[in-house]
This record gives C-alpha cells, structure tokens and sequence, in this order.
C-alpha cells in the first residue's frame, strides 16, 4: 500500500525529540557540562571558535553539547549568533610579537634567541592508546611557566638581512569585512586572510598537502610557529585614547617559501601566514600554505595547480557555506525530478523509434 | 671500539619492534626487491605508526623490519642525536624492541636518519635508514605519479635535465640546495631525501647499504653498497657540494655540514657542526 508522505509539522517534532533523546545519550550517566567541554575538549572549543569566527569559549563549548560533537554544526551555530549581535568597533592590530608564548618553535633554525618552546603539544607523544586515562583518577602534572622574555620574529631576522621580503606596510585604510561584504576577485590579501582564517581546517589541509606534494611548486619551511596569549587593544574615538579590553589566546605561522627573483626583485624569501583563534598548529600551517600558494600571480608565478587558484580556494573554504549547498540536497526535489523524468522518457521514446 | 651500550627493557604488549611478522616480512621482501634495482620505487602496504606520517614512519617501518636483538641503533635528525624527533624515535625503539641505542656512529649498526648522512665514513654492515618525504624526484616537475612511472620506465629524464638548465641559465648554478636528484647505476634517478648537496657524494659507492622508506607515500627503495650515484649535472657545470664557509665554533672543523645559529637578538650567527656526534668526537668527548 502506498502511503503519501504528509504533514511536517508532526514529523518535525518528533524528529527534534529524537535527536534530543541521541544528543543526552544513556541518561544513567551524568550529563556533560558546556564547563567540562570548555575546560576538557579545549581543541574542539578552539577550532569552533576559529572556523565560526567568534572569540567566546563559553559559547563555543555550548555549540559543541548541541550540536552533539560535530564541529562545522557548532561552528554554523556560532556564526548565525554571531550575526545578531551589533558590530561597534575594530581593535588595533593585535601584536603577536608581544604574545605571552606557551609554545613556539622554528624549524629553520636549531636556536635562536627566545629559545624554542615545546608547550602543550602532540608532537612527539608516541600514539599509543593510553587505557590508564580510561580507567581514570589521572592526576594532571603542574603546568609549566609561560616562557617570558622577547621573542624576535624569525621572519623579522631575514628581513633585516635583506632575505625576506617585507610585507606591505600597514596603509591606514579600515580593514575590509568578509562577514558584511561579498568576496571580490581578484581578492586583496586583508580579506583573502579573513577567509582562510575561517575556512574549514580539513579543506585548506587538504589544499597546503597539494601545495607539498606537487600540486603547486612549494618549497616551505616553518620559519616560526607560535601559541599565547595576546592583548587586544581598542581605541574608541570618543575617548582619544587605546584601552585594552583582554586577552585572547592565538596561534601564529610564518611560512618561508622561495622565490626566485624578477627583473625587479632579487631572489629572496616569501612568507605565507596563517593565524587562528585559540590552539589551532595545524589550521594555521594549512592557512599558511595555502596564503603562499595564492601569491602566485603577483609573484609572477605560473599558477597551475588548484591550491593557486584564489576562486577556487577561497570560495570553497567555508565549511558553512559548504555544507548548506551539500546538504541541501536533502530538501524534496520532486517537481525537479519530475520534469527530468518527463524530459528522459521523451528523449527515449524518439531514440527507441530510431533503432 | 667502545664497549657496548646497555640494552633497554622491552615492553613486553608489543611485538618485537611493534610490527607484527607478517607486516616485517612484507616490507623485508620490498626491501629485497629494492636493493636489487637500485634506486627503483618499490610499492608497499606501509601502515599507520603511532607517530604521523611525514615524520619518519617509512624509516621507522624499515627499521623495524630489519631490526634485529643484537643491533645497536642510532638515530638522527638534521644530523644530530639530541634533537626531539630523534629522541623520540630512538625512545620508541628502546621501548618496543629493547634494543641497545648510541649515539655514537662507529657503533651503530643501524642509523635512521632524517635529512643527513654522518660525516665519519660509513663500514661495512652498516645500514643507514633514510625517512623520506617525498620518494619521487620528479614529483615537483610532473605531480602526476601514473605518468612520473611511465617517464621512469622510459629513462626519460629530460624534464630533471631541463629544470637544471633553465636554473643555471637564470641563477647561475642548479636550484636545488637540498634533495639533488641523484642517478643510481646509471640507470634510475633517484630522491636522495632531503639531505643537504654536501652530503650527496657519501652515497657514491659507499660501503653501507642505504634504504630509503617512504610511509606516506608507500614506497621503499635503496642503494646497494659500493654502488655509482652521481648528483645530476651537466660536464661543463659539474655538481658543487656547499656549505657554510665557516669552522665550526664548536671543534673548529672546516670540514663538516654546519648550522647556523642566531646569537642575538642583533641578528649575529654562530655555525656549529651539524653532525652532533662527529662534533663531539673532534672536541675528544
């Protein structure tokens, strides 16, 4: 017998009952706390922050319980309360140079001054499960001191040698706004950066690996990678002065790549760079890859592979984006399918004829 | 010879060197079939390591598969034994297979390395392990890995030959400064992994086998002792090995591959002995 289906409204509801029922799980165990997830699943906090472009840990970590772990869920949560609040102001530029590091590491050179700081990092545990941790009662050893003291940039040293090329100085000009303006190509590298910096971390890893692996002629190193806290400064006009307003924890990378010179420019270094918000190595490397490869065209490079294409990269980074076109897809498409149903048995009916 | 190092406990929840045997033996039969065509890519299941793959799982997989109870292993990163990816190594080994470690290159049986060869000539019955990034040497000039397989197949090299002419027509000299394509045999080129061009020549004919792993990227392939491997170049612009025109402040060795080491914050370099080892062994310990 065939049954019409009918009526959203009961099965919408009964659809967010069920996945409430999923989302709290076996009710003999303890609920999860936005607190515990907040201060235990820091990570997750870090890159829903970054990829729902809003600095709240607190509203992150809540995200994350209701959209049951998936994490471009509670990005795409973030972002749409994101929007509804009103826009007052644009800080300073928040000087990573001052960061207060609790990690920060170069690979291209074995010292330098500062030192290297290993920090909070899976690098270098060996990847074997841990099942102590699953039978509990851990105590977490004493955190380490943040290291203090200055930590010139590694990039700033090449520069001074004549190595690296500068950055372009800073124009004055307010900073565009990817949240309120459509992207245009070609792309200014200030609203290149903001989209990559929400991008989806899975997408640009996948682009910078293309870079590595040949698609696109990267030769990078990591000049300087660092992680810390850095102070955010605003200087509303009505009180002519900059007061800080907090600490944010950021991740910084400087990529050195090669160039190889022009009639213009002597050979020289480039850099690629990737910020996040919060802990987040391996978004930032990606950024940083890909922000090098996008440079392609000004460097006069041939741009062949896709990680330079800026189109191509920049407007599928957004996993948001992404996911309600991909998902749409779910949405009923009959009247659609329909005519192409018509449209097929047509074309079939004359191609029958002919045989 | 000095007397040997102390075997290491071994953890008894894993196998000997944490592959299991039917895993060893597949990778010993490539490693076989690699020393036998020299400098060809052989193709092998690698499997996932408990660190990441691109940091040094293809060696560690040939490590394993060659280790033995009685080796004595050395591992190196950028050519020295204290830095962290080489501790680390060296750590699970001792772990997993309870093997006796050094750092010393005349008593090592085994080194894996990542990016250097050791200055001290290798012996006999030694084996260097190289953990390799990126197997193909033509992978930045024809990303196409089904096609860099048929070029291979033909001996055609013109692509690696023209590269090289189109740097010295611009630059001067070749592009690249680490990772020169070598040919092995005269019949293979070959990625020497990212060594420095001043360690190339310590492949020619060098009385140690060489074994290169790459996990990610699944291949494994050699060089078989005392075997030719020429630096690709041109006869009238020969190959140049460089490196820092310093003496090591160290040893004072004008010799060896050399670090460069920012100082101050003024930007002033010191240059040091790569080879923390070699270094150590001219400074008399």
């Amino acid at each position: 017998m065939y049954v019409a289906v009918k009526g959203g409204e009961a099965a919408i509801e009964a659809a967010h009952a069920w996945l409430a029922e999923r989302r709290r799980g076996d009710q003999s165990l303890a609920a999860l706390t936005p607190e515990q997830i907040e201060q235990q699943l820091g990570l997750a906090v870090d890159r829903v922050m970054a990829e729902g472009s809003c600095y709240d840990r607190g509203l992150a970590a809540l995200a994350i319980q209701q959209a049951r772990g998936d994490l471009i869920e509670a990005a795409f949560l973030l972002r749409a309360y994101r929007n509804t609040l009103s826009r007052f102001a644009a800080c300073e530029p928040v000087d990573t140079g001052a960061m207060r590091v609790q990690r920060r590491i170069s690979a291209t050179y074995k010292d330098l001054p500062g030192g290297q700081v290993l920090g909070p990092t899976f690098d270098y545990t060996h990847r074997l499960l841990d099942f102590a941790l699953a039978a509990e009662g851990i105590e977490a050893p004493q955190e380490a001191e943040a290291a203090a003291g200055p930590m010139p940039r590694v990039t700033e040293l090449l520069a001074r040698e004549g190595l690296m090329a500068r950055d372009a100085p800073d124009d004055g000009a307010p900073p565009p706004d990817l949240t309120r303006e459509p992207l245009p190509f070609p792309t200014p590298r200030a609203l290149r950066l903001q989209s990559l910096a929400r991008g989806d971390e899975g997408f640009l890893l996948g682009m910078g690996y293309s870079t590595q692996r040949g698609y696109g002629n990267a030769h990078p190193f990591v000049a300087e990678l660092r992680m810390g806290e850095v102070e955010v400064v605003l200087a509303p006009p009505e009180l002519g002065f900059a007061i800080s307003i907090g600490d944010i924890t950021v991740t910084e990378c400087q990529m050195v790549n090669q160039f190889a010179g022009s009639a213009e420019a002597p050979p020289q270094f480039t850099r690629g760079y990737g910020l996040t918000m919060g802990h987040g190595e391996r978004k930032a490397m990606a950024m940083a890859l890909v922000d090098r490869a996008l440079m392609a065209p000004d460097l006069g490079e041939d741009a062949t592979a896709p990680a330079q294409q800026a189109e191509f990269v920049l407007l599928h980074a957004d996993n948001v984006e992404a996911t309600g076109f991909v998902e749409h897809l779910k949405l009923p498409h009959h009247v659609d399918f329909q005519s192409e149903l018509e449209k097929i048995r047509s074309i079939r009916a004359r191609w029958e004829e002919q045989a | 010879m000095n007397a040997m190092p102390p075997l290491n406990h071994r953890d008894a929840a894993y196998n000997f060197a944490y592959l299991d045997e039917a895993t060893k033996r597949m990778i010993r039969r490539a490693i076989l079939k690699a020393l036998a065509i020299p400098g060809h890519q052989i193709p092998f299941g690698a499997r996932e390591m408990p660190l990441p793959y691109g940091w040094g799982t293809g060696g560690i997989q040939v490590t394993a598969a060659i280790l033995g109870p009685r080796d004595v292993l050395k591992v190196i990163d950028q050519g020295a034994d204290d830095t962290t990816n080489a501790v680390s190594i060296r750590a699970f080994f001792a772990r997993v297979a309870g093997i006796a470690t050094t750092t010393r290159t005349a008593e090592a049986t085994i080194i894996q390395t990542r990016h250097r060869i050791p200055e001290r000539p290798l012996t006999e019955g030694q084996v260097m392990v190289f953990q390799v990034p990126m197997p193909e040497p033509l992978f930045r000039l024809e990303p196409r890995l089904a096609e860099t397989r048929r070029l291979h197949a033909l001996g055609d090299y013109s692509l690696a030959q023209v590269k090289l002419y189109e740097d010295i027509a611009r630059q001067g000299e070749a592009g690249t400064s680490y990772n020169h394509p070598v040919m092995v045999a005269g019949r293979y080129l070959m990625s020497p992994s990212p060594i420095p061009g001043f360690d190339n020549p310590k492949l020619h004919n060098s009385p140690a086998i060489m074994l290169f792993g790459a996990g990610r990227e699944k291949k494994i392939y050699a060089v078989p002792p005392y075997t030719t491997v020429e630096s690709l170049d041109f006869d009238d612009h020969p190959f140049r090995p460089m490196r820092a025109p310093h003496a090591c402040s160290a040893c004072g060795s004008t010799t060896s591959y050399l670090d460069e080491i920012i100082a101050d914050d003024q930007g002033g370099r010191i240059y040091v002995c790569s080879d923390t080892d070699h270094c150590a062994e001219n400074q008399g310990r």
